[in-house]
């Protein structure tokens, strides 16, 4: 029979989806029939394919080295696939996934999550045989002046966000006179919709702790921090574990790989925090306070954890440094632009076919990203924008969908990088609606220290809701903007200063769509419930009844073969009509 | 010392400061004045309010003035028409979440954010969104807390925890909704609240405000006499807020050279002794079981003669004198001086070494 192994996906979606029930069914099924097979925990874990672990659960067969993926894999299911496909070799075919699997891959350069979902997470062995800890010991064999030489030359930029030059935050670092240093890995994903880190630290946590040991290196650190947030369990669990195996391969602790450098790593659980993602707050938390930022100047770099320097690295930044010192600057800065190297994941949602995490190389066309992996926006909608950079992002029209995407050509545009949250939005979405809801979201996680955060944020808000709750002044724009660039430039952390972004940059591109909220009393969208009317279309009802249905306050009147009629007394504009009807008969 | 000093330019002269300055110290030495208001000396720079948001030549941003550190060839600019309108819509954002019930407010007169609108010349009205509608907390027996006052400066939370080190209130909350209050919001009266007024003491607008003389007169009624405090040997200076002959309220000098304006308990709220009707007005002599009132002179001549005879009986060395720290140097040193030349005796000591 050969060489078989069976890989099921034991992400977060996968463990959702009823994975451990299918693992453990392959176990006994396998066993009771006599097969020999590696069953091994695959860590897909929305790695490159979240619209499939939207069909999880996915199950690999890999019979004499060929690879045969299925989708929805439940317990009764296994029987079958152990029969015909393991012991018989013939694939079950209805199962298997279909060709947008293959086509989502097949754009992305995949360096970080090529491991994702290939190795097992939990089994340092694994990642050892894949070329894992090679990157440290190479390292160790430089000095830390040539570390961070050539994590410098490979123009490594900050994946957090503000895409600061990685080596030269280690320089600053190491310049500072102070001998005791640190080095925190911020897992703080905060970001709605983001889950790029997560991924990485489900998925491939020992190159997180292999970037950290080898920038711990660099600044002659001797202690690492991993701030990471409690609701991500099982990247705790695995970072335990990996933290645990480490240190009895002699990776971590006292004289690594013998070469006399010692380093430890301890976790810290974040609280929930959004701005605990600011590296200073960040570090106020580790130091047992509020998470609250303080003003820089004084960097980190310069007076950090317990005011000794400290750098500050996001998740995504440290897994890219094995990388980058077993393979050489020199490949890492051929991926990618001029100013901006190597790829980045990004979270892609929103109204597209495809959603997932995807990994490219830095300005590829944001075109290739929506319509080649995304494969476009459903049911032949017209795109409208594509938010990058999370809530404190901006969104790039669909004018400009040919920009490439890296650090410089987003900010241009006045959005960001980010960590990477990319949300597309087709013609049902609403600019002043999208822009209100990011709002809310900063607006929430404020910490209350600066007052243009705090007050001047919850002003627009207001602002917002009174246009799409159909109350818009004469004027509102103008006050929206002037409000927003003050905060902008008048608050203390990164969360106030991009807080106003998407409200700035739909103003930019949409303001036709405020207009038509504030002056003409429409949602061009018709998303703003304000602005409904709720009567049914006299030409496009169907007589289904579904709205009558519906109804929560039985406003609706309807008799088979008759249409529906709203009686507006008693119709509380709840929407549930609306969202019903699939001929959008309501008004 | 010469490395130390670094030479910047605010609003293009030069000045020369200390490595280590903010830009608000290097300023206010050389006379340019900053607004602040979540600023005390007595505490860490904060940065919250932003209000001291000064421009520095190559940032793009506005950098406050409190907690950035000078640099050698730094060069700042405190005026600007940008800093300006920055400054009024933050006055103005703040005043768009307070009462502006400065009529009948305890602190009118000597509130900093009210003079803040008067400089700014806002009001705050153009934004007439949600503002707190929070219940007045009484629970503090010497303190009254109206949140709905509060502009989130943080300064009662530093000081409790800076200066006072008690760490009874702290940030309660997120976002617009944050303000300071107590572990889980519970009464301070249960918390560990040294009820030593630091907070009020430092409370730029009415949220924080002394109970005992809410009330009392209004700023520009009361006479302000500067005294030490007699509590202690510590000596601290206070001022006396006197209205009609009366002490209504104790405040704090910040320039007092010993405490900078710091106080504890018995300095800030122990005065009801002042004016107590059982305070005790004459002499007493005992006889038999019980006091009568006496003059003076019948007082110190019954004390003067039955020292004299336990010195002729026992000795100089019998006798000798323990001073109260409670009183003032000078009454101190007349007591010793005293008690060397008249009594014959080094036997004085005093309680403020215990």
């Amino acid at each position: 029979m050969g060489d078989i192994t069976i890989r099921v996906c034991m992400g977060t979606g996968g463990l959702a989806a009823g994975s451990s029930e299918v693992l453990r069914e392959f176990s006994s099924r396998l066993s009771s029939r006599g097969v020999r097979a590696g069953v091994v925990k695959k860590c897909v874990n929305k790695t490159g394919c979240r619209g499939f672990c939207a069909k999880d659960v996915l199950v690999d067969v890999i019979r004499n080295g060929i690879r045969t993926t299925y989708q929805f894999i439940t317990p009764e299911k296994v029987s079958r696939i152990v029969d015909d496909h393991v012991i018989g070799g013939a694939p079950v075919d209805e199962w298997l996934v279909g060709p947008e699997y293959h086509a989502f891959h097949e754009k992305q350069t995949k360096i970080l999550l090529k491991q994702c979902g290939e190795i097992d997470p939990e089994d340092i062995d694994a990642y050892i045989g894949v070329g894992g800890y090679e990157g440290l010991k190479k390292a160790l064999s430089l000095s830390p002046f040539e570390v961070r030489e050539e994590v410098k030359a490979s123009g490594l930029r900050g994946r957090g966000g503000a895409g600061f030059h990685t080596g030269l935050k280690w320089e600053l670092c190491s310049m500072s006179p102070d001998k005791v240093r640190y080095i925190i890995c911020n897992a703080d994903e905060g970001d709605p919709g983001a889950f790029m880190d997560r991924a990485v630290l489900e998925g491939n946590p020992h190159s997180v702790l292999e970037g950290m040991i080898i920038g711990g290196y660099a600044i002659r650190a001797h202690e690492g921090f991993i701030y990471v947030r409690a609701e991500y369990p099982l990247a705790i669990q695995r970072l335990e574990i990996a933290i645990e195996q480490a240190e009895r391969g002699a990776f971590l602790g006292k004289d690594i790989v013998r070469s006399g450098y010692d380093f430890a790593i301890s976790i810290k659980k974040g609280a929930g925090a959004f701005v605990c993602g600011e590296e200073t707050a960040l570090i106020a938390s580790i130091e047992g306070k509020r998470g609250m930022p303080r003003s820089k100047p004084p960097f980190p770099v310069n007076r950090g954890l317990w005011n000794r320097p400290t750098v500050v690295n996001n998740v995504e930044t440290l897994a890219t440094v094995p990388q980058i010192m077993t393979r050489g600057a020199a490949w890492f800065s051929s991926i990618g632009t001029d100013k901006s190297k190597g790829t980045k994941i990004f979270a892609l949602t929103g109204k597209i076919k495809n959603t997932g995490l995807i990994e490219v190389p830095l300005g590829m066309p944001l075109r290739e990203i929506v319509y080649d992996i995304g494969g476009g926006c459903g049911r032949n909608r017209k795109l409208k924008a594509v938010q990058t950079g999370g809530p404190s992002g901006g969104c790039i029209p669909a004018s400009h969908i040919d920009m490439p995407v890296d650090y410089e050509s987003l900010g241009d545009i006045g959005s960001m990088m980010g960590s990477g949250g990319m949300v597309v939005m087709e013609d049902t979405t609403c600019m002043v609606d999208m822009a209100k809801f990011f709002l809310s979201f900063t607006r929430n996680e404020s910490c209350g220290k600066c007052l243009p955060c705090r007050v001047g944020n919850m002003r627009l808000y207001e602002v917002l809701e009174r246009i799409t709750g159909g109350k818009g002044r004469a004027g509102d724009i103008d006050f929206l903007v002037d409000l927003a660039e003050d905060i902008k430039i008048s608050s203390l952390c990164g969360l106030g200063q991009t807080a106003p972004n998407p409200v700035l940059s739909t103003i930019r591109f949409f303001r036709d769509e405020y207009e038509a909220h504030i002056h003409e009393g429409i949602c061009p969208a018709r998303v703003c419930k304000a602005f409904r009317r709720y009567v049914v279309s006299d030409t496009l009802c169907t007589m289904c009844g579904k709205c009558f249905r519906e109804c929560p306050s039985r406003a609706i009147a309807w008799e088979k073969k008759q249409k529906a009629f709203i009686d507006v007394k008693k119709c509380t504009k709840c929407g549930m009509c609306y969202d019903a009807c699939q001929f959008r008969a309501i008004l | 010392m010469a490395q130390r000093k670094i030479k910047i330019k605010i609003n293009g002269v030069e000045t020369v400061c200390e490595k280590g300055d903010s830009i608000l110290t290097a300023a206010q030495r050389v006379g340019v004045p900053i607004p602040t208001l979540c600023h005390d000396d007595r505490l860490e720079p904060y940065g919250g309010c932003r209000l001291c948001s000064v421009e520095v030549k190559h940032i793009h941003r506005l950098l406050p003035a409190c907690t950035t550190p000078v640099k050698p060839g730094m060069e700042v600019i405190t005026e600007s028409a940008t800093i300006t309108r920055i400054r009024k819509r933050l006055v103005s954002l703040m005043l768009s979440n307070h009462p502006n019930d400065c009529m009948h407010c305890e602190k009118a007169g000597e509130c900093r954010l009210q003079d803040l609108a008067y400089e700014f010349g806002v009001d705050g009205s153009e934004y007439g969104g949600e503002r707190w509608d929070l219940p007045i907390r009484e629970a503090n027996p010497f303190i009254t807390y109206e949140p709905n006052k509060c502009v989130t400066c943080g300064r009662c939370i530093r000081i409790c925890s800076e200066v006072v080190m008690a760490g009874t209130i702290d940030w309660v909350g997120k976002g617009f909704y944050t303000l300071p209050d107590t572990a889980f919001r519970r009464p301070r009266s249960l918390s560990n609240c040294e009820f030593c007024g630091q907070c009020v003491s430092t409370c730029p607008t009415g949220a924080l405000t002394d109970k005992k003389g809410r009330g009392k007169g209004r700023v520009n009624e009361m006479q302000r006499v500067r005294t030490t405090c007699g509590y202690c040997g510590t000596g601290c200076t206070l001022y006396l807020n006197v209205k009609g002959g009366t002490v209504v309220k104790v405040t704090s000098a910040f320039d007092g050279p010993v405490n900078q304006g710091n106080l504890c308990i018995k300095g800030r709220y122990g005065y009801d002794f002042i004016h107590s009707a059982e305070r005790i007005r004459a002499p007493l002599i005992r006889k038999g079981d019980g006091f009568h009132e006496a003059t003076w002179d019948e007082a110190l001549d019954l004390v003067a003669k039955n020292f004299r005879k336990v010195i002729k009986k026992h000795g100089n060395k019998s006798v000798g004198a323990f001073s109260s720290s409670r009183c003032t140097n000078e009454e101190n040193f007349l007591l010793a001086k005293f008690v060397r030349t008249v009594f014959r005796s080094n036997n004085v000591d005093n309680c403020a070494r215990v």
